[in-house]
């Protein structure tokens, strides 16, 4: 953590500023690595912003949450909730969507702090799951189960009707001053809220409360011994990091209206976590590398197949080409799972501080190459 | 298992690298640019097809035998191998020289079975690898969330395994057309075998996962044999993905039920069936009747898992590989040929909707999905292995025999698990769209 | 009455597979202090031995007869189990009986498994944050399931109990109800003595021996029995292989209930996560007390009488469950003070 406390806030400024064009420049840059598209650039923003709020909770606070996936599900549900009923404009979606996912992560998160370590995060895993088992059954009239809640013409979407947008032909999109939310414009709206989201999160990281939160991570007790409750504290980042997961939520039904209750599920909630320490929990940029990461391959990978690998190995002699085509073929398509498994575990292992750490590694190795060897540990690591 | 050498093999190979190049640029400034009347027009000389099946989860081995078709598919609309149904299909104008002179590539990605991950799979395939069509699927919630993406989208959805009734009806969309059964059908094409098998005057007690598609299996099912007589004792809802049902299986002992529907798929069909044999229940006798277990829903990959409890257990299916129709026998021996073993009813669906979407692009002159879909409504043909079929203009459903199967008592393999007991035909099981409510609403172009 | 004794007993089966899963668990957790998520993927390995086993003495002469063709155009074959051939009807008696038999497969091959992951991967993880332990053992977990599904498909495999003991037992009428009022399968009385069986046998182990009593009490203060120049470090090892094995063995014998496939381990992982926490970290018997009482729980939240009055609640109850004890007994049923709260 001796990183953040030395930075200054100029330099925060200027990393933020590298951020902000490396985020808007995405088109371009990411499309020789194939990953250009709306979709998948929509989805690194939004999972993104998923994985930033997750660390201000993770990160700071040291408290391991496996229900967050509860909170992003909320945020759909209320999003797809308001634009049937009120309308297709997203920003009052992405507000109630806020507003309701910190309620609902308010009151189990009051509930969840009263107990620490595993046991907090078999709490929230267990609030978690009961959700989503009841929206994909028994709630099936709030969340419409299996298929997914979805915007219908015949909803009642009155202040579209009182602007007089209430007759659509085709299909209905979240659309905002006229812009439809998906495509490119939906990507630069999720951009602009992963920016702001960012900002805050940088913000926190350096204010007088975030190192409160820094301090219950690194020994609660002794907090609780200079008569500090904490209890409020932690409170206070899990409810943020719980309205991030509903912006993130609402997000995902702007660019794409349909929400559906496997967001829900464990395995979403323990996809987060993983973002983030892939990424380097604790760090400013960790947890969006890591959902780009993860991300990136769940769309990419999987989409290698027979075919594509023939062409990918066509250069070499058929008999070779034959055998390692025939291995790659374990690792993407139907078997992307398998890479993803290794990477986490190469990951963990040699880059305990995720891949920031891997990257303060090669800069740190630059930096004493370039000075000859001389300053050994010259470098900090943003390591927890 | 795969012929690397193979010199046909290749020529699809370089269709695709030239697909693969255009890639390279970034088609989203371009894509709309291009699209003058319709997205994602092909202009080069391949056209691409987005096979999106799940290739991880539970049904990955449904997936990749609904990819293995695929493959076949595209290897006969090419005009390579022995061209399986092409040759059976009436009436058909495909050749076997691609489609429109234009020759078929594809892209592959993973469902998952989980409709956001079904959506964004589908999404790269429209806004990254220009796929003119999606199709494929193994679950009837991820085949509604793609068929309304790709409404919104404007490309044509064909979908795979999907048995709800849901799909073509109250959630129906004009892009979307569906070749397999659905619950309603089942119950129909089921209805009159198990009276003449079970009587009239049966107890049945029904377990139902609980999320859609089992509450519509159900429905169906109970109507439909509540009309021969049958009395419902309970209709109890079990979670999906249970595992275990044994705490679900104990009530039926003593309820005074003597036929167990189980409304289930997949695993739980697999476990439910296992675990219901294991207490008895297929050896009982209540009311001074055998004790009866219903299915209504087979497939052969599962019953593979469920092993010998599958025995004398009747159920419906969409297709089977031991019909003995032309198209059937083509379909078999091509696949057979290819990979070494038969196809399965989900195979089969993938193949013949990948057959009919080409065949009606052909027949409209243009990959427009407004033209295709004039193309397929209300379209009639046989030979492709369900008899004589029509594509219902009203809701987009086939239409077509309905199999009633049996678990095989002496199989004389691993893939003779089912017998046929009956091939229902289709006007037994045609229904009124209405009933079911939806609206197909205006076909989407994308521009 | 009749229907009460019955999810009674579905719950002791159930409840047994829990047990036996959050034991091992359990002893890797208070021993070791590593959080272990491929825990369900050694169940589902196990799982998979009976299908090796099976498959291995299910090796088949095959002979092929050209002068019939299947349907899909491949010449006939005739297929005859070699042990047949070369043990007549012990081979048969093998080839009925192979579930308990793959228990003798299934005991060295965890073993090694276990092993071989402890020394390999799992000690150097000792010292290290549990959240990096989780993320490790998560993605060793998905290696493995994948791996498994690679070689045996994704579908479920059918491994059917012996021939004599697939059908149910009328134990009613051995108690005194009417005949064929309770009626429970063989397999599953079966699956709750072995589960009892186990439990018994790693608790004496653990009580009787001095090697228990050395581990008991690392697991009760680590640091203090290294002072006494004891290699805690080799014992600890040797309790993740039995670790291993219980999971294991649990596995095996679960799949003429379950037909096994990959994705089992992974279902059967929260859960079992759940039964440790309730039961208290680090507490075997906590462990085993918290794997019943959920079982049992279970079943009776699925009587149709049950959720009349609340709706849905068999989808919820063990995390109600969880929520509840949680909330009362800070530490779980019989957890002790300072584990896993820093």
């Amino acid at each position: 953590m001796t990183t953040i406390t030395r930075e200054t806030a100029r330099g925060d400024l200027l990393r933020f500023a590298l951020f902000a064009v490396l985020i808007l420049a995405m088109p371009l840059w990411l499309a020789p690595l194939g990953a250009g598209y709306p979709d998948l650039m929509q989805k690194f923003a939004i999972y993104g912003l998923f994985a930033v709020g997750f660390n201000i909770l993770f990160g700071l606070t040291g408290y391991l949450s496996f229900g967050h996936a509860a909170f992003l599900g909320v945020g759909s549900y209320t999003a797809v909730w308001s634009f049937k009923l009120l309308g297709m404009n997203p920003l009052p979606a992405i507000a109630l969507a806020i507003v309701l996912a910190g309620a609902f992560a308010w009151v189990i998160g009051f509930v969840s702090l009263r107990r620490t370590g595993i046991y907090f995060a078999i709490l929230t895993l267990a609030f978690a799951q009961m959700s989503y088992n009841l929206a994909y059954s028994v709630l099936t009239p709030i969340t419409n189960g299996e298929t997914g809640l979805r915007v219908l013409n015949s909803d009642p979407r009155v202040l579209d009707h009182m602007m007089g947008a209430g007759e659509v032909e085709g299909s209905l999109v979240s659309t905002l001053f006229g812009i439809e939310m998906n495509g490119l414009p939906g990507f630069y709206f999720c951009a602009v809220w992963l920016l702001i989201g960012m900002y805050v999160s940088f913000r926190l990281f350096r204010s007088p409360f975030g190192l409160m939160l820094m301090a219950i991570k690194s020994n609660q007790n002794r907090m609780n011994f200079t008569g500090i409750n904490t209890r409020p504290y932690a409170l206070t980042a899990f409810v943020i990091s719980g309205m991030y997961a509903g912006l993130a939520g609402a997000l995902l039904c702007v660019t794409d209206p349909l929400a559906g209750a496997e967001r829900m599920q464990w395995t979403a909630s323990g996809e987060v976590v993983l973002m983030t320490i892939l990424g380097g929990a604790g760090t400013l940029l960790g947890p969006m590398l890591g959902a780009g990461i993860i991300k990136y391959s769940e769309n990419i990978f999987s989409a290698f197949n027979e075919q594509t690998l023939h062409e990918i190995f066509g250069f070499l002699p058929d008999g070779v080409e034959g055998a390692v085509v025939s291995v790659a073929s374990l690792f993407v398509g139907e078997g992307w799972h398998l890479t993803l498994g290794l990477l986490f575990m190469l990951i963990v292992i040699f880059l305990p501080g995720g891949v920031i750490e891997g990257g303060h590694r090669i800069q740190a190795l630059l930096r004493r190459r370039g000075k000859g060897g001389g300053a050994d540990q010259a470098h900090p690591q943003a390591a927890e | 298992m795969v012929d690397f050498l193979n010199p046909s093999r290749r020529g699809v190979l370089k269709g695709g690298a030239a697909v693969g190049a255009g890639l390279a640029m970034p088609t989203i400034f371009s894509s709309q640019a291009w699209a003058a009347d319709y997205l994602n027009k092909p202009t080069g000389d391949t056209v691409t097809f987005g096979f999106n099946v799940p290739q991880t989860g539970a049904y990955a081995d449904e997936g990749a035998d609904e990819l293995r078709a695929y493959q076949l598919a595209v290897k006969h609309l090419n005009g390579e191998g022995d061209g399986g149904m092409l040759n059976t299909m009436n009436p058909t104008v495909l050749t076997g020289n691609g489609v429109l002179g234009k020759k078929v590539a594809f892209v592959t990605g993973d469902t998952q079975t989980k409709s956001d991950a079904a959506r964004a799979s589908a999404k790269r395939m429209i806004e990254k690898d220009g796929a003119i069509m999606i199709t494929g699927g193994s679950s009837s919630g991820v085949a509604i969330a793609v068929q309304s993406l790709c409404q919104e989208a404007g490309v044509i959805f064909m979908a795979g395994l999907t048995h709800s009734n849901d799909t073509t009806g109250k959630d129906k969309r004009r892009n979307g057309f569906r070749h397999f059964f659905n619950a309603y059908m089942s119950g129909a094409a089921l209805a009159p075998v198990l009276k003449s098998t079970y009587g009239s005057d049966r107890k049945a007690y029904h377990l139902t996962a609980d999320y859609t598609w089992g509450w519509t299996q159900e429905e169906s099912i109970k109507n439909s044999t509540e009309a021969l007589g049958w009395e419902t004792v309970e209709a109890v809802r079990t979670p999906l993905g249970a595992g275990d049902f044994s705490q679900y299986i104990t009530p039926v002992l003593n309820s005074g039920a003597d036929v167990l529907i189980l409304n289930h798929y997949g695993k739980d069909m697999v476990n439910s069936l296992t675990q219901a044999v294991q207490f008895g229940l297929r050896d009982k006798q209540v009311n001074g009747k055998d004790f009866a277990i219903v299915v209504p829903l087979y497939s052969r990959l599962m019953a593979q898992g469920a092993g010998e409890n599958v025995k004398g257990i009747l159920g419906t299916t969409n297709w089977h590989w031991s019909l003995q129709d032309e198209g059937s026998k083509a379909f078999v021996k091509s696949f057979g040929e290819e990979y070494g073993f038969p196809p399965s009813q989900a195979a089969h669906t993938t193949y013949v909707q990948a057959i009919l979407y080409a065949d009606a692009c052909e027949r409209a002159g243009t990959f427009m999905p407004c033209g295709v879909v004039e193309a397929l409504e209300g379209f009639e043909f046989d030979g492709m292995g369900n008899g004589p079929t029509l594509y219902r203009a009203a809701d987009h459903q086939c239409f077509k025999n309905v199999l009633v199967v049996k678990g095989n008592e002496n199989p004389t393999s691993q893939f003779d698990l089912l017998e046929i007991v009956q091939e229902v035909p289709a006007e037994q099981v045609t229904y009124d769209p209405a009933i079911f409510g939806g609206e197909l609403g205006e076909c989407n172009n994308g521009v | 009455m009749d229907a009460i004794l019955l999810q009674i007993l579905n719950g002791l089966d159930k409840g047994g597979a829990y047990a036996l899963i959050a034991l091992g668990l359990t002893l890797v957790f208070g021993t070791l202090g590593v959080v272990n998520f491929a825990h369900g993927a050694l169940f589902m390995m196990g799982a998979f031995c009976a299908v090796s086993f099976n498959q291995l003495i299910g090796l088949e002469k095959v002979t092929v007869d050209p002068t019939q063709m299947t349907p899909w155009g491949t010449p006939l074959e005739v297929r005859v189990p070699m042990i047949e051939n070369w043990l007549g009807d012990w081979g048969t008696f093998i080839l009925d009986y192979s579930v308990p038999f793959s228990i003798l497969m299934a005991i060295p091959v965890m073993i090694i498994i276990g092993l071989v992951m402890e020394r390999g991967l799992i000690q150097f993880f000792y010292r290290r944050t549990h959240a990096e332990q989780i993320l490790v053992t998560f993605g060793l977990a998905i290696v493995l399931q994948e791996i498994i599904k690679a070689w045996f498909g994704a579908n479920p495999i059918p491994q059917a109990p012996p021939e004599d003991l697939r059908l149910a037992a009328d134990i009613g009428a051995f108690l005194g109800f009417e005949p064929n009022t309770v009626v429970y399968p063989y397999w599953r009385l079966i699956y709750f003595l072995f589960s009892a069986m186990v439990i018994g046998g790693v608790f004496a182990f653990l009580q009787l021996t001095t090697f228990g009593m050395v581990v008991r009490a690392g697991m009760a203060d680590r640091e203090t029995v290294g002072l006494f120049g004891i290699d805690i470090e080799k014992r600890f090892t040797i309790v993740f292989g039995l670790a291993a094995v219980v999971a294991g063995l649990a596995g095996v014998m679960y799949t003429p209930i379950l037909p096994p496939d990959y994705h089992m381990g992974m279902e059967f992982l929260v859960l079992s996560f759940v039964v440790v926490v309730v039961g208290g970290m680090g507490s075997l018997p906590g462990a085993v007390a918290a794997g019943f009482l959920l079982g049992i729980l279970q079943s009776f939240a699925s009587m149709t009488e049950v959720k009349s009055i609340i709706p849905g609640i068999d989808q919820i109850i063990i995390y109600l469950v969880a929520v509840i004890i949680l909330l009362v007994r800070p530490r779980g049923l019989l957890g002790r003070k300072g584990v896993m709260e820093s």
